[in-house]
């Protein structure tokens, strides 16, 4: 079950003709596919398409009355693969992934699709992730767009666009028989917004026609000499097409009128932005009425070179507002016109940064600039720009600066991973540091403190494989941490079969917490929980042991350090070769917590016996060293001042957020690091045996503790 | 400055006389709003109400969120525009980014966070109405250190004072709790109550009933937060200043404790009797009364050399501070106490009252206990440890039985009995042998104390101070016994020196700091170089 539930947004999708859609992008983009009529869509999550994949879950009815076949692809690659459907035959097809880590995963699959070509209409919306918030790097789809020939559309941040240019792009793709890329962009996934909705379509061929009555052509494969073909295809007959098509439904846009000398050719997802920019230089207003031309590129690639020339007509300069590095748009459109001869000039990464987000102010300072340059009348009376640099100078700001702490993310109150941390910390400072290959998931927060663990991250499901050049004998063996996510995605070959074949001799850690989490706690396939659409429960350790692995230890309880620690410490030092593989396997608490506490609530309320259990504290055996957090980083546990003045230090403290997890206790104890931790376990509705049992001892503990109490010396005045 | 760079640059010199109006009025541009949290705080419904309440006014609104890893216990930022709707029904476009210098309103659910806003330039005395909570959720860095490291609220507080144009700044998580509810909507009454929207309280009242979830708690701290709001400033903290927080009785009842507080008055100077007074009440909590004539008699002593070396003139600062480091060097934690500690009637009410545990419903703690050999051996008498420790293998053969980690459910009888019982072997304590340790090691820091007062004052109470770096249990103790050999060592080696004092409080606050000793080393290493 994933994190977030769209049960109720859903029921938007079924709006009909004319009616006004209100919500976050992401359901603006689902609703646009189903007014295209796709037949099956498929995708891998990861932010901003996690919510897309949460919302196609949670509106199986909706896509099943439509005879939408949709999937949880195993990844990125599986995704673009299913895209071959629309290869043959005029099937709509969608997929979604997290760009540009997925577009690497699934290129192999697109440079295939985009050489054959395809029939009916092939999309792949794209999660463009770039700049604040990302955890990805820094890079651009705009190269794979280019590299495979695939139209790449970059709608401007509106639902009514975006919603349009789905459409206009599933014709587009018929048109041309090329796969077209939809890149939105992070903000705009979750953006609100409204749209006038249409009828959702029923696909007329549908997948079934497809199967009964199967279709090939030997010229639709990559293989010499179809593939040569193929290239021919692009150049003479694909690409005109494409254009032909982007001009006559004008899927980009002018706004504006040349009131001056110059112009602005921006990228579609920067057009809000921008707008904001002018808006601080008085050459816009709230509405978007500018004064000066705007040549809006919806879509980002091809650039449609009549476009172009007709918006430079009269020029002297225009600016191309383009996001990220290289800066191939504007190479793209001073090819264009330098080939052309025009005397209008092209710049853009000369007054706006090569790399880094371009916000309002970014661009504001940038647009001033290059009118400065090119056309100083258009700046007029210079309205003052909003400013924050005077006020940061301030002195009680400056101090202000090394005050606030860094907030990084951590694993969540009750994680089962911060025990499989703690215990790895506490075998390390026994067994000395180790190289530890990480991967991408909930589990690189060890990364940053307190755990401070991992040395590199290669991508989703790459921490085995990116530990596979230490396969060297060495005093210490390399530790490689994967999640059940990255397992599955790809690990389970790339890492563990790798291992297997290649007899190395380290150790791999699978954390398993039966979801994919970090995207949002999608199922997988060893989720436990039941999935009527999905088959779950298949476990991770027949897998390794079907690859070929034979040192395996699952451990069904992380919580238990002392354990979890015995096991990282035997396969550090154990004789056995090959790969030393453990499972570690607990349920994400987010999960957990979201079913546990409902049918808590509900028994609590029945009447029913119920034993609600948290972690304490006895502030008084607490010493303030603060060991325990720097084993833990638990949100829940953090430390309070006593109002004593004997002491200096503040001690450890739970506050009421702790779902008793134990990790606390357990770490405690291994770490034997002191006796200040209780688990207060509350019977609530208690039985007859537990007031039987409460009746008998209570008495007596009663009895000696108010005996203790009279014999103390009493400083009560 | 915008002037003189344009008049420098000779050839635009002329477009400052231009006379063209910007397109639009400034007035037309939307009220932005950022709303800056850590993940689960409950930022994102904080931003759906806000959007609601402006569409349900017929107003055109857009919020953005950037939702991912960072959301996970991070700091994250949520931002919300909005306008009034256009007569032509022309539809706005608006930002998905705050810009500096460019937000009407930012609302901060903690008070570091409130401090990061201003760092990202976000918050501005010509436009910025801050709401923000004062309470603290303390980040990894300041928890993780082994001592105090809390960063200073202060500092923000100076920050809000020039950066914003008007500030709503109380403790709106108390407000949350104290209704049942969380902090969104009690940030929700503060919105309400600044005015800085142009929307009646109604409808906001309106937007949460329509959220359906919690909506009598949600009201409820809505209006709490709005009345607070409204109401301004803090009423007169009317608590007493730390640090003369205990009233010293001049009579107590019991006969034993008013002797040891009547002995106390007149052996030590009033400056000092208060810290005194709780020193002995731990002494003698720990132990017994006698042991609470020892704390007196060693303090005496420890007065006389402030006297000999000027203390009244400052205030008998060493007698003070003496009070109470000794106090803690003498409530060393070994398993009696722990065990008295866990079997204690104030224990099990104050958990009691903590977890609200009713008549109806039955409490039981379990206790995560590791006594190591070591622990176990040290209460014996000293011969008896001594002789054990001497025999190898059967050391070794206890060490095997008892080192393990015990889950004891404190308020079973058996295991009651068995704490109760530890507890009283406190009775045999004094002829113990961690007892003689501590008692050696208490005497060769306040040897060292005393010989360092009476050649530099100032040092002497600072190494009265170092008694701070000895605590914990285990290797947590291990570890604070060989910072403090560090850093007293290393303090002899510079006694001479005028400046010993500022160096050996450089040294405690390393080592306080540092869990690795990598900072404490990095200090001695330091001081290495001026020797």
């Amino acid at each position: 079950m994933a994190e977030r539930s769209f049960a109720k947004e859903v029921e938007d999708l079924r709006l009909g003709e004319g009616e006004i859609f209100r919500g976050e992008g992401i359901l603006a983009i689902t609703k646009a596919l189903l007014q295209a009529g796709v037949s099956y869509v498929g995708g891998y999550q990861g932010s901003p398409i996690s919510h897309l994949m949460d919302v196609l879950a949670d509106a199986n009815d909706i896509l099943d009355e439509l005879g939408v076949n949709f999937q949880s692809s195993a990844s990125e690659a599986t995704a673009a693969a299913m895209l071959s459907a629309s290869v043959m035959y005029p099937l709509r097809g969608a997929v979604a992934w997290k760009s540009t880590v997925g577009t690497n995963v699934a290129s192999d699959a697109l440079a295939n699709l985009a050489s054959g070509g395809v029939t009916g209409g092939a999309m792949v919306i794209i999660g463009e992730d770039y700049g604040e918030g990302s955890s990805i790097m820094q890079e651009r789809t705009h190269a794979f767009a280019m590299k495979s020939q695939m139209w790449l559309l970059d709608p401007r941040p509106e639902h009514e666009c975006i919603v349009n240019l789905i459409e206009k792009g599933y014709e587009l793709s018929e048109a041309s028989n090329t796969p077209v890329m939809l890149a939105v962009r992070v903000r705009s996934c979750h953006m609100t917004g409204s749209f006038v909705c249409k009828d959702n379509k029923r696909a007329e061929f549908t997948l079934k026609d497809a199967l009964n009555n199967p279709k090939r052509d030997l010229d639709r494969i990559v293989l010499p000499p179809a593939a040569y073909e193929h290239e021919q295809e692009k150049i003479r007959l694909r690409m005109p097409a494409a254009i032909d098509f982007i001009r006559k439904n004008k899927l980009n846009e002018f706004f504006g009128e040349k009131t001056g000398k110059t112009g602005i050719i921006t990228q579609g997802g920067m057009y809000n932005s921008l707008i904001r920019a002018l808006q601080f230089l008085g050459l816009s207003d709230a509405y978007g009425n500018t004064r000066i031309p705007i040549y809006v590129m919806n879509v980002g690639y091809p650039t449609i070179n009549a476009e172009v020339e007709e918006f430079a007509a009269g020029l002297d300069a225009v600016l191309v507002v383009e996001e990220g590095q290289p800066e191939y748009i504007e190479q793209s459109i001073s090819t264009v016109l330098s080939r052309l001869s025009a005397p209008t000039k092209v710049r853009g990464k000369a007054y706006l940064p090569m790399g880094g987000d371009y916000t309002a102010a970014v661009l504001s300072k940038g647009i001033a600039h290059f009118l400065e340059d090119f056309d100083p009348l258009q700046l007029g009376n210079r309205a003052p720009i909003p400013d924050s640099p005077p006020i940061l100078t301030a002195p009680e700001i400056l101090t202000l600066k090394g005050v606030v702490p860094s907030r990084p993310p951590g694993l969540c109150t009750g994680c089962p991973e911060r025990p499989i941390f703690a215990a790895l910390k506490l075998v390390e400072e026994e067994l000395g540091r180790h190289h530890v290959s990480a991967d991408i998931g909930c589990h690189l927060f060890s990364i940053l403190p307190p755990f401070n663990i991992g040395a590199t991250t290669m991508g989703y499901g790459l921490g085995a494989a990116s530990a596979s050049a230490f396969n060297v004998k060495a005093d210490k063996r390399s530790i490689a941490i994967m999640g059940d996510g990255g397992f599955w995605h790809n690990g389970l070959t790339s890492g563990i079969g790798n291992a297997v074949f290649n007899k190395h001799d380290g150790v791999f850690l699978i954390v398993d917490n039966f979801y994919s989490s970090a995207t949002g706690g999608q199922d997988v396939l060893s989720s436990r929980a039941f999935n009527k659409r999905r088959k779950t429960n298949n476990s991770i350790v027949d897998a390794v042991k079907g690859i070929g692995a034979k040192w395996v230890r699952q451990i069904d309880h992380t919580y238990d350090v002392t354990q979890m620690r015995a096991v990282l410490k035997e396969a550090l030092t154990t004789e056995a070769e090959g790969p030393k593989i453990i499972v570690a396997s607990s349920e994400c608490m987010l999960n957990k917590q979201r079913r546990e506490k409902p049918r808590v609530s509900k028994a609590l309320k029945g009447g029913k016996r119920t034993v609600i259990a948290r972690f304490g504290v006895d502030e008084d055996v607490c010493t303030g060293d603060h060991a325990c957090i720097r084993l833990s980083g638990c949100p829940s546990l953090s430390i309070k001042t006593l109002d004593d003045p004997l002491r200096d230090d503040p001690v450890a403290s739970i506050d009421n957020t702790c779902v008793a997890c134990g990790n606390c206790g357990e770490v405690a104890d291994a770490a034997v690091l002191c006796p200040s931790f209780y688990q207060a376990d509350v019977v609530h509705n208690p039985g007859g045996w537990d007031r039987f049992k409460s009746r008998l001892t209570l008495p007596v503990i009663q009895f000696l503790q108010n005996r203790q109490d009279r014999l103390a010396v009493n400083f009560d005045a | 400055m915008r002037l003189t760079s344009m008049l420098e640059a000779t050839m635009k010199d002329d477009t400052v006389k231009l006379d063209l109006a910007a397109v639009g009025p400034a007035t037309e541009r939307p009220i932005s709003i950022a709303i800056v949290a850590m993940g689960g705080q409950g930022g994102g419904v904080l931003t759906g109400w806000i959007v609601s309440l402006a569409e349900r006014q017929g107003w055109v609104a857009q919020s953005t969120s950037v939702p991912g890893v960072a959301q996970r216990t991070g700091a994250t930022i949520y931002y919300v525009e909005m306008m009034p709707p256009d007569p032509a029904g022309r539809l706005p476009i608006l930002a998905q980014m705050p810009t500096p210098g460019d937000v009407d309103v930012v609302i901060a659910s903690e008070y570091m966070e409130a401090g990061r806003s201003i760092l990202r330039g976000i918050v501005t005395p010509d436009r910025t109405t801050l709401i923000a909570s004062n309470h603290r959720s303390l980040a990894i860095s300041e928890k993780m250190a082994p001592g105090e490291s809390i960063a200073d609220s202060g500092a923000v507080t100076s920050a809000i004072g020039i950066a914003a144009k008007r500030e709503v700044i109380f403790d709106m998580n108390a407000v949350a709790v104290a209704q049942g509810s969380v902090i969104s909507a009690a940030l929700f009454g503060s919105l309400a109550a600044s005015g800085a929207l142009p929307f009646a309280r109604e409808a906001y009242c309106e937007v949460i009933r329509n959220g359906g979830k919690g909506v009598e708690a949600s009201l409820r701290t809505f209006a709490a937060a709005y009345d607070r709001t409204v109401a301004g400033d803090d009423p007169p903290n009317l608590t007493t200043v730390p640090g003369s927080a205990v009233q010293i009785p001049t009579r107590l009842t019991d006969p034993k404790a008013d002797r040891l507080l009547q002995r106390l008055r007149n052996e030590l100077p009033p400056e000092a009797q208060e810290m005194a007074y709780l020193g002995l009440r731990k002494v003698v909590d720990f132990q017994d009364v006698a042991y609470g004539d020892e704390y007196l008699t060693l303090l005496g002593q420890l007065h006389l050399c402030d006297s000999a070396a000027g203390g009244a003139e400052r205030g008998w600062l060493f007698t003070g501070q003496a009070a109470k480091y000794l106090a803690n060097a003498m409530t060393y934690d070994d398993i009696m106490r722990v065990a008295g500690l866990k079997t204690r009637l104030q224990r099990r009410t104050r958990i009691e009252t903590e977890l609200g545990v009713s008549d109806k419903s039955i409490l039981q703690t379990i206790e995560f206990m590791h006594p190591r050999m070591e622990e176990l051996v040290s209460v014996l008498p000293v011969r008896l440890a001594g002789w054990v420790i001497a025999r190898k293998s059967l050391y070794a053969w206890l060490d095997r039985r008892t080192d393990k980690g015990r889950r004891v459910k404190t308020y079973t009888l058996h295991w009651f009995l068995a704490l109760s019982f530890i507890a009283s072997l406190k009775r045999i304590r004094r002829i113990s042998l961690r007892h003689q340790q501590e008692v050696a090691h208490r005497n060769a820091w306040l040897e060292n104390t005393k010989t360092l007062l009476a050649i530099n004052y100032e040092l002497g109470v600072e190494v009265l101070r170092f008694r701070r770096l000895i605590k914990g249990y285990s290797d947590t103790h291990v570890r604070g016994l060989s910072k403090f050999d560090k850093v007293m060592g290393t303090t002899l080696r510079i006694a001479g020196r005028e400046d010993a004092a500022y160096w050996a409080r450089l040294l405690l606050a390393s080592a306080v700091k540092d869990p690795s000793q990598d900072g404490l080393d990095g200090t001695i290493r330091t001081i290495g170089t001026i020797l």
